[in-house]
């Protein structure tokens, strides 16, 4: 091993892009968490960030601007997820199923989109992403300045939104609405608050979310469009969403954790270990459900999750 | 406008048996947007996947080889989904079935009479045991099978890859694929000069074999009854663990055995992209067959048919060849909401809008009243 692995350099690298590793995941688990906290899991998340990331990317591709790429990846998002509350929240049919039929359609749709548009050229086309914006005056703090202070905005976004989630969700009227549907619709109900409105706007403010978290890849992350860019980690995602216990700040934590394992993996990568790299590649998804395993006992999901919810 | 689910009554099976028909039908014409997106005649490219798929002697055959896989997947989803554990790990398990049939079909040790028959019983075993794995998580731990299953998928191709570059890779070629299996390890071939292989008959009986146990047997009406509602099944005395475990295994046996065919019947090696996400498929297939293993053959059958005629109808109308990703992604979403409409029917209410607000309740004396409110009375 060289003795240069746990210089400063090599822990502030390995800092920052754990930072960048866990921003796709934040957006897809907190987009998951408000849907879930409604009561509806959404199992589209895969093929929803697929296509945040192919629309994203062609806006990108075509008008240059990131901004309106991630304001389109965000509405893409929220109309595919319109079409899984239709049917998970009007018409009740199991979410499982929908969901998995919304991945496949949004991954199908990305790549037919792609096809379509782009064609199948020997060099995928690249656009230009965006640039870490680096925080005046606190990014030339030594060492940790350039780390925290020097990432995308999409990232202090995300990083951002995870209290705001919480304090929403906890400490605000909507918030208890929200609570109130996702753990007794019927009392909710009762209560005057509109269940129907109040779970189609969260599982589709969370599709918006997930799609955000999957044009990250294709406009920051990286600067193309591959058709297995989301690489599972929707699926990642809803584990998440279940080691945060359905807590945002929790979450926060264990996307930094998953961050970090990916951004190891990739270091070891490049050090030169002698083990195959596809053995690294898998360590975040066994890593997700040797602990999964563990905690799941411990964890407690909204008491209406799955449920369908229907006036008598 | 209001829209509320009234339940109805239980629709005789003869309107059970056009349900798939009728969600096919709408898929194929919400269909038709990608398809005009793509500035082609939705018509001539639909009659360019038939004709590409059903043809020819040839497009026939192919038609029936991608359909093999597409029921073993489907049966898949099937079983487990009708005991009421979602194993979505089947492409997982049809990677370990693939796996299986190559790590022993290039063991030249294996006696020839015995080799073929032990690879289907390797092969079945090792994607039964990963989706059993998972259910012992479910049924011991309590952890989502869901995830669970989607992710271990990552897993087992991972592991592939890994293998393939390693261990299993053929060293006369440079590209990761494992050397090809001996001859005994084969399935035979039915039709001269085709690629017809034995593995597209195995499918066919173990699509019969599963209808006989989920019809015939006790385990059947045991799967079937604790997937309906687990609580009422254990009260009745049905060992719902034990349940589940047996349909998780004899689930991911099946996609095993979908992966052995790849090998065993058509590649004879193992090769990194084996399956073009069979195992996805199949859990649209299980539920277009409604869950019934005949069901499953014919909507595999259809299924087989768009993948291959895909490929002619996007060579000859420039539509992208993903159009049969988007077709399978409609159909399920499409199917899911035709079922719904089997056991409600939608109410369509305007009295909100004409601000009228009505009120239902029980007198007193016992009697029903209707009271029609002039006010909208709603918060």
């Amino acid at each position: 091993m060289t003795p240069d692995f746990l210089t400063a350099a090599f822990l502030a690298g390995l800092l920052a892009a754990m930072l960048r590793m866990a921003t796709p995941l934040l957006y897809a688990s907190l987009g998951e968490y408000l849907s879930e906290r409604s009561g509806v899991l959404n199992l589209g998340i895969e093929g929803i960030m697929s296509f945040g990331a192919l629309t994203g990317f062609l806006t990108v591709y075509f008008t240059g601007n990131l901004w309106l790429a991630v304001l389109v990846a965000f509405l893409s998002g929220c109309l595919l997820a319109a079409v899984h509350a239709v049917l998970s929240v009007t018409l009740g049919v199991s979410q499982h199923v929908s969901g998995i039929g919304l991945t496949i359609f949004g991954s199908g749709l990305a790549l037919y989109a792609y096809r379509l548009v782009i064609g199948a050229p020997i060099v995928p086309p690249q656009v230009t992403p965006f640039s870490p914006f680096e925080i005046p005056c606190l990014c030339r703090i030594p060492f940790l300045g350039p780390t925290l202070f020097g990432q995308y905005s999409l990232t202090y976004l995300a990083l951002a939104l995870a209290p705001l989630l919480w304090i929403y969700v906890y400490r605000t009227h909507w918030g208890l609405r929200l609570r109130a549907v996702g753990e007794n619709p019927e009392a909710a109900d009762s209560a005057g608050i509109n269940v129907f409105r109040v779970r189609y706007a969260s599982v589709i403010l969370g599709g918006g979310l997930m799609s955000v978290g999957g044009a990250f890849l294709s406009i920051a992350h990286f600067n193309m469009f591959t058709p297995d860019i989301v690489a599972g980690r929707g699926w990642v995602s809803i584990a998440l969403v279940v080691f945060g216990n359905w807590h945002p700040l929790k979450i926060l934590l264990g996307a930094l954790i998953f961050g970090g394992i990916d951004a190891l993996q990739l270091r070891i990568q490049t050090i030169g270990v002698a083990i195959p790299y596809q053995y690294l590649l898998l360590l975040p998804y066994l890593v997700t459900i040797l602990l999964l395993a563990l905690i799941a006992r411990r964890t407690s999901h909204p008491a209406a999750l799955l449920t369908p919810y229907r006036r008598e | 406008m209001r829209l509320a689910l009234e339940k109805r009554e239980t629709l005789p099976f003869r309107i059970h048996l056009l349900l798939p028909v009728g969600a096919v039908g709408i898929s194929f014409l919400l269909s038709f947007v990608p398809i005009l997106c793509a500035g082609a005649n939705p018509f001539t490219a639909y009659s360019y996947i038939f004709y590409g798929a059903l043809g020819t002697k040839t497009s026939i055959v192919e038609t029936l080889v991608k359909t093999a896989p597409l029921i073993l997947t489907g049966l898949c989803a099937a079983i487990a989904f009708k005991s009421g554990f979602y194993n979505l790990g089947g492409e997982g398990q049809f990677y370990l079935g693939a796996l299986t049939a190559a790590a022993l079909g290039i063991c030249t040790g294996l006696p020839p009479q015995t080799a073929l028959p032990l690879i289907i019983a390797a092969g079945f075993a090792a994607g039964g045991i990963w989706a059993f794995g998972a259910a012992v998580l479910k049924t011991k731990f309590r952890v989502d099978e869901v995830v669970v299953t989607l992710l271990s998928n990552y897993i087992v191709i991972y592991v592939v890859s890994a293998l393939l570059d390693g261990p299993l890779k053929d060293p006369r070629t440079m590209w990761p694929n494992s050397p090809t299996i001996m001859t005994a390890a084969r399935y035979p071939l039915l039709l001269g000069g085709t690629r017809l292989h034995a593995g597209v008959l195995v499918a066919i009986i173990v699509a019969l074999l599963a209808w006989v146990i989920m019809r015939k047997t006790t385990l059947g009406f045991e799967i079937a009854a604790t997937g309906a509602n687990p609580k009422a099944s254990a009260y009745a005395g049905i060992p719902v663990i034990r349940t589940v475990l047996i349909a998780s295994f004899l689930s991911g046996g099946v996609a095993g055995l979908a992966g052995v065919g790849e090998v065993s019947g058509l590649h004879y090696n193992l090769i990194e992209k084996i399956s073009p996400g069979y195992g996805y498929a199949g859990i649209v297939i299980a539920m277009l067959g409604e869950l019934n293993p005949v069901g499953v053959v014919l909507a595999a059958f259809l299924f087989g048919t768009i993948i291959t005629g895909a490929q002619m109808m996007s060579r000859v109308t420039g539509v992208p060849v993903f159009l049969a990703d988007v077709i399978q992604g409609i159909t399920l979403l499409v199917m899911l909401a035709v079922l719904i409409l089997t056991s409600y029917r939608i109410r369509v209410s305007l009295d909100h809008l004409r601000g009228a607000h009505i009120k239902r309740g029980i007198t007193t004396e016992g009697t029903e009243y209707t009271e029609y409110l002039d006010a909208d009375l709603r918060r």
